[in-house]
């Protein structure tokens, strides 16, 4: 049974949308970013991605870079995100891997996909990995029973929809906007048009928003539309501004509101 | 890579393709296509476009004239005997692809991937460069045929080879340096892509090497090839025979490919690329990524690369920036598992003790990133003997590099400085072991003498 789309679910006889939040492990330190971690699950995140420090992170833009740079120089791995994974779980959210796939592919997939289950996390989600690429780790999730998060974006042809959501479980990040993460002041109408489309080729996987959403108000406005709200450099923002744990905890009670409003 | 289509009209004019990559872009385990969804589409784009293209009779007219017109395409042979001798005296030819408009071997890909690019309708091409080469080609191709371009460079890259900045500048590109990560090519190639993924519905990659997600690698590769194509002609014209081995300096790799492709299935050739050694491979401070890495994933393709235990890619060091970089193209690692070709690493001071040979014995300034090569030859001449024939590509010439290789040889303020002892091939070059007015290595004996 997938954790993810079971917690979704719940959102969703509630009437509303999920949070899901975004932090990476590591900044400023280890132990300071699971306490962030923490507090956006006590803020009400519903699901925490956590994101697996990178040293070439192509789809992030400069505020998620400037945060995992620093993790990535203090040597930060994979073995602190299962520290992580088993936090965000204890503080009853569900935890689910966030990363660029070398880390994954480095570490093994197999492995990985061992030590992610024993720690309690749900799955991963894997932003530079198409289904097409991804025999090692369709295999080794499903015979742990993990769910797999591919990504979808407005550019993203019928067919190829129709392809990445066959291979998901969980949900369907959908990629707003063309660009990398970072804030956004508008969230444009491209997000609801790829929500359509995606439900069209998949009309039973959670489909949830990703990419440029920073406050409770423009939580509300993807709510209206999407199963689930992600929200990545608001939440780092917090971090890098020096806001920490408090910060992050206030920000997650504001976009708690907006998916309820 | 092998295409399920008919011929089409310009596919009889076209030289047999290597049996990779597969449809997919696949090279046996390497390649394919690690990118964000978000790309997909724009590379399957390229893919079909490109296909269409390079076997359209009207593409390949323009593109052959470009090469003739434009770049002064053939390049010529140049043997260098003074050079070979202290390289075990094995014959050595020479690839001038120096001798291009632009400087260097890249001007052969941007000219293809620019016709491309006008193909698609976009008006806006962006790349990345180390050297400045690429970003110097690709400046010159998008003013040649009305497109806007930005360049990324490394902010260490930019210093480095300041000239190229300024030329790139002339051309009328907009250089961004860039000061992310280890502020070298690596990550000029991130901030390339995240340029492509927000701005993708009017700009076009042109991609400098053969590497990158499918189709990069095979698309460079055959706009690289008539190196190797040339080559193989001229030099069974000239001598009647195969070279022996034919060696190429390894960055990403397109120069490499594109002397090897025309060479691969010729059994008895040696194909040897010699990658940057930096400080030398066992001081873990190089850029040699066959020689010292594993397989892993970057930038868009599996690959060799150079990684530690948590899939970080680590930092690469070589006092050629066009070489610095901890990837290299999804063919040559492959090539390197079948065992068809061979690399090895060459330190910072065996390519400048070359550099300085082949200034100094053929009056030719090569590029940094070419010194590696001859820096190989000079050894693999050694191991091989007189009877020997290399073919070495002199991807590029060095006007960039004089600021570097006279900071290397300490040759700002030579006046007062009394002349010594010229360089003995025998040692490493140190600070001020070549003078400005003392012949180096160019004393007819040999080191084998
Ligand atoms: C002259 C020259 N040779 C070689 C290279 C390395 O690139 P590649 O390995 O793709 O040929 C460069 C790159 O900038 C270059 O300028």
């Amino acid at each position: 049974m997938s954790r993810l789309a079971e917690r979704i679910g719940t959102a969703k006889a509630e009437g509303r949308a999920a949070l899901i939040a975004y932090l990476p492990v590591g900044y400023p330190d280890v132990d300071v970013s699971i306490a962030a971690i923490t507090a956006a699950v006590e803020g009400g995140a519903d699901v925490v991605e956590i994101g697996v420090p990178y040293s070439d992170p192509g789809m992030d833009g400069p505020v998620i870079q400037q945060a995992v740079d620093v993790a990535v120089r203090a040597g930060v791995g994979m073995r602190d995100v299962l520290r992580a994974v088993e936090a965000v779980a204890a503080a009853g959210a569900v935890p689910v891997v966030m990363s660029y796939w070398n880390p994954i592919e480095r570490y093994g997939a197999e492995r990985f996909s061992t030590d992610l289950a024993a720690a309690g996390g749900a799955g991963a989600i894997t932003p530079d990995l198409i289904p097409d690429e991804a025999a090692d780790w369709l295999a080794a999730s499903e015979k742990h029973d993990l769910d797999r998060v591919f990504l979808v974006a407005p550019s993203s042809t019928d067919a190829r929809l129709a392809s990445t959501t066959a291979a998901c479980r969980g949900f369907v990040y959908a990629a707003s906007t063309m660009g990398v993460t970072g804030t956004r002041a508008t969230v444009g109408d491209a997000a609801e048009k790829l929500v359509a489309r995606t439900r069209q080729a998949a009309p039973d996987l959670a489909v949830c928003v990703g990419l440029g959403v920073s406050n409770g108000s423009q939580a509300a406005e993807v709510a209206a539309f999407a199963d689930g709200v992600i929200v990545g450099s608001a939440y780092v923002r917090e971090m890098l501004e020096g806001r920490g744990a408090d910060g992050v905890r206030a920000l997650s009670e504001d976009l708690a509101k907006g998916v309820r409003s | 890579m092998t295409t399920t289509s008919p011929p089409q009209p310009g596919e009889r004019l076209l030289p047999a393709r290597p049996g990779w990559p597969d449809a997919t872009g696949h090279f046996g385990i390497f390649g394919g296509r690690f990118v964000p969804e978000a790309l997909i589409a724009a590379l399957d784009e390229l893919t079909e476009a490109y296909e269409a293209m390079r076997v359209d009779p009207v593409f390949l007219a323009e593109f052959d004239r470009l090469q003739r017109e434009y770049t002064g395409r053939p390049s010529p042979i140049t043997e260098i005997e003074r050079f070979a001798e202290h390289a075990g005296r094995a014959r050595i030819l020479l690839k001038r692809e120096d001798l291009n408009h632009t400087g260097s071997h890249k001007i052969n890909n941007v000219l293809g991937q620019a016709l491309l690019t006008k193909r698609i309708g976009k008006s806006r091409v962006i790349a990345e460069t180390g050297a400045g080469q690429h970003g110097v080609a690709t400046a010159t191709a998008a003013a040649l045929m009305g497109l806007s371009c930005t360049v990324y460079m490394g902010e260490e890259d930019t210093r480095r080879q300041a000239l190229n900045v300024a030329r790139m500048r002339l051309l009328g590109a907009e250089v961004i340096p860039v000061t992310t990560g280890s502020r070298t090519l690596k990550d000029a190639i991130n901030e390339a892509f995240r340029d492509w993924v927000t701005n993708v519905e009017t700009t076009n990659y042109v991609f400098g090497t053969v590497a990158g997600p499918h189709p990069f690698p095979a698309m460079v590769r055959d706009f690289q090839r008539v190196i190797g194509d040339e080559a193989r002609e001229q030099v069974l014209e000239r001598e009647g025979r195969l070279p022996d081995a034919v060696l190429a300096c390894v960055g990403g790799g397109s120069n490499a490919i594109g002397i090897f492709t025309a060479f691969v299935p010729d059994d008895g050739v040696r194909l040897i690329g010699l990658e940057a050694g930096g400080d030398g491979v066992d001081t873990g401070r190089h850029a040699a990524t066959i020689t010292g890495g594993t397989p892993g994933v970057l930038h868009g393709a599996r690959s060799y690369l150079l990684q530690d235990d948590n899939g970080q890619t680590i930092e690469s060091h070589s006092i050629s920036a066009g070489l610095d970089y901890p990837g290299v193209g999804p063919e040559h690692s492959y090539l390197h598992d079948i065992g068809r070709a061979e690399y090895r690493a060459v330190t910072d001071a065996e390519a400048m003790e070359a550099f300085a040979l082949l200034c100094r014995t053929e009056g030719i300034i090569p590029a940094i990133e070419s010194a590696h090569a001859l820096a190989g030859a000079m050894v693999v001449g050694k191991e091989l003997g007189p009877d020997a024939l290399l073919l070495v590509n002199l991807s590029g010439r060095g006007d960039k590099d004089v600021e570097t290789a006279s900071t290397w040889f300490g040759l700002g303020d030579r006046e007062e400085v009394d002349p010594g002892p010229g360089l003995d091939t025998d040692q490493q070059p140190t600070e001020g072991a070549i003078s400005n007015d003392e012949a180096v290595a160019g004393s007819d004996a040999g080191d084998e003498a």
